[in-house]
């Protein structure tokens, strides 16, 4: 399958990128590790005219103490971040959910801004920056913005990004202390998530991703509530469909993804220990 | 335009559409057609080969993508006497193949995940395969054929 033409520009600065995507408007993509966009170009279910290659940025490849977070630059692949001390020990959900993903060759190319400038609601990564209340820097001509991580995710594959806007770091509150646990349930090794579940509990904080629970990656407030005043983790757990539009297609059926929402969520919460 | 690969140690440049996948340019301007194109969605792992000593889909990276950069195929593997690599070796002497269309790509992730980690438990390297599709079921041999090679000094 071969996509359709395109202009190719390579990107020697995030000014460089902003100025060609702000030039081109929505004839143009920002591609990355891109292994979810050229999948989709060779389906021709994306057909940009312009593809704006950021592969060679490397100072947005790095993961930082910055005090009460870690900063991640969005270009930052995934096998950077499965295995980085900083993240394993801070936001171990992230580092569980990103070892996750695909598999081995794939996390040799996407990147953690891919991942979250995507807006899947199947995919891993969104639902543990989720659970542990991340931050995402965006770029633009006018300078940056900070965007709450549950503000981001506007639609299916949609985010609150314009069209000449880069998503440039994801800021991960550090919590080193925190017990968490990352459920996934497929049904063949490499394969997406049927449903996805990212847990983070500490002092003061209940965090819960939900993956393919709705047409965005899905934040469960009624568990993480429930936590807070106390819920047990089979109390907490059957709540875990409240407020999902989970999607029926051939592998599961909408009540099927609920049923399975509660028992990754009440499994994540024993498995953490909450 | 104008992309430039090493391709196993060559220099190699080629008029491309920037459209061209890495996995095209490997078979069809360099005329190396060890690499096989299986699923090509980037799922069955057949089209493996290193790019910069990392194992990568050639199916989902374009050629444009990685101008200026090295890249190894099955072809690279062998030393020039004739001498298998270690993994090719070890492929052989377990039987890691049945029909082989996915050999290239199975031995080509294996290099990559034994020189990230050289001690792998079973269990590790069934995960670490599991980018890898054999239609023949192999995988037992497979999996033999990659721990007996990670015993060898890579």
């Amino acid at each position: 399958m071969i996509p359709a033409n395109f202009d190719y520009i390579q990107a020697d600065s995030a000014e460089a990128a902003i100025e060609a995507i702000a030039e081109h408007g929505d004839e143009a993509k920002l591609v990355a590790g891109g292994h979810s966009l050229i999948p989709l170009m060779k389906f021709r279910l994306a057909t940009p005219a312009y593809l704006v290659d950021i592969n060679r940025l490397d100072d947005l490849k790095y993961v930082r103490d910055a005090g009460d977070h870690l900063a991640v630059g969005a270009l930052t692949r995934h096998c950077d971040v499965e295995k980085n001390d900083l993240v394993i020990s801070n936001a171990g959900v992230l580092a569980q959910a990103t070892h996750n993903v695909g598999d081995p060759q794939v996390r040799h190319r996407g990147t953690i801004g891919g991942a979250v400038a995507h807006g899947d609601p199947a995919s891993d990564i969104p639902s543990a920056l989720l659970a542990l209340k991340a931050t995402v820097v965006v770029r633009g001509p006018e300078g940056e913005r900070e965007i709450k991580i549950e503000d981001f995710f506007t639609g299916f594959l949609e985010t609150d990004l314009n069209d000449d806007e880069m998503l440039t770091e994801v800021r991960v509150p550090k919590l080193p202390n925190a017990k968490w646990s990352f459920q996934k349930f497929n049904r063949r090794a490499q394969d997406w998530a049927i449903v996805g579940a990212s847990i983070v509990c500490d002092e003061n904080h209940a965090g819960v991703g939900l993956v393919n629970m709705h047409s965005v990656p899905f934040r469960s407030e009624a568990v993480e509530s429930a936590l807070l005043s106390g819920a047990s983790a089979e109390e907490a757990g059957d709540l875990a469909a409240e407020g999902t539009e989970a999607p029926s297609d051939l592998n599961a059926s909408k009540d099927y993804r609920e049923h399975l929402a509660r028992v990754l969520v009440r499994r994540g919460l024993q498995e953490a220990g909450v | 335009m104008e992309v430039s690969i090493k391709i196993n140690g060559v220099d190699q440049s080629h008029d491309v559409e920037p459209r061209m996948l890495l996995v095209q340019y490997i078979r069809e301007a360099a005329g190396l057609t060890g690499t096989n194109i299986g699923c090509d969605t980037s799922s069955c792992g057949a089209c493996t080969v290193h790019l910069n000593g990392e194992s990568v889909k050639s199916c989902t990276v374009l050629a444009a993508q990685v101008s200026g950069m090295e890249v190894d195929t099955i072809e690279g593997l062998a030393n020039d006497d004739g001498t298998l690599h270690p993994v090719q070796q070890a492929f052989h002497e377990c039987h890691a193949l049945q029909c082989g269309y996915c050999t290239p790509g199975m031995v080509m992730a294996s290099v990559s995940m034994i020189e990230e980690n050289p001690s792998m438990t079973e269990d590790e390297v069934r995960e670490g395969l599991e980018g890898n599709l054999c239609r023949c079921t192999g995988y037992h041999n497979i999996v033999k054929a990659v721990l007996q090679a990670s015993e060898v000094t890579l």
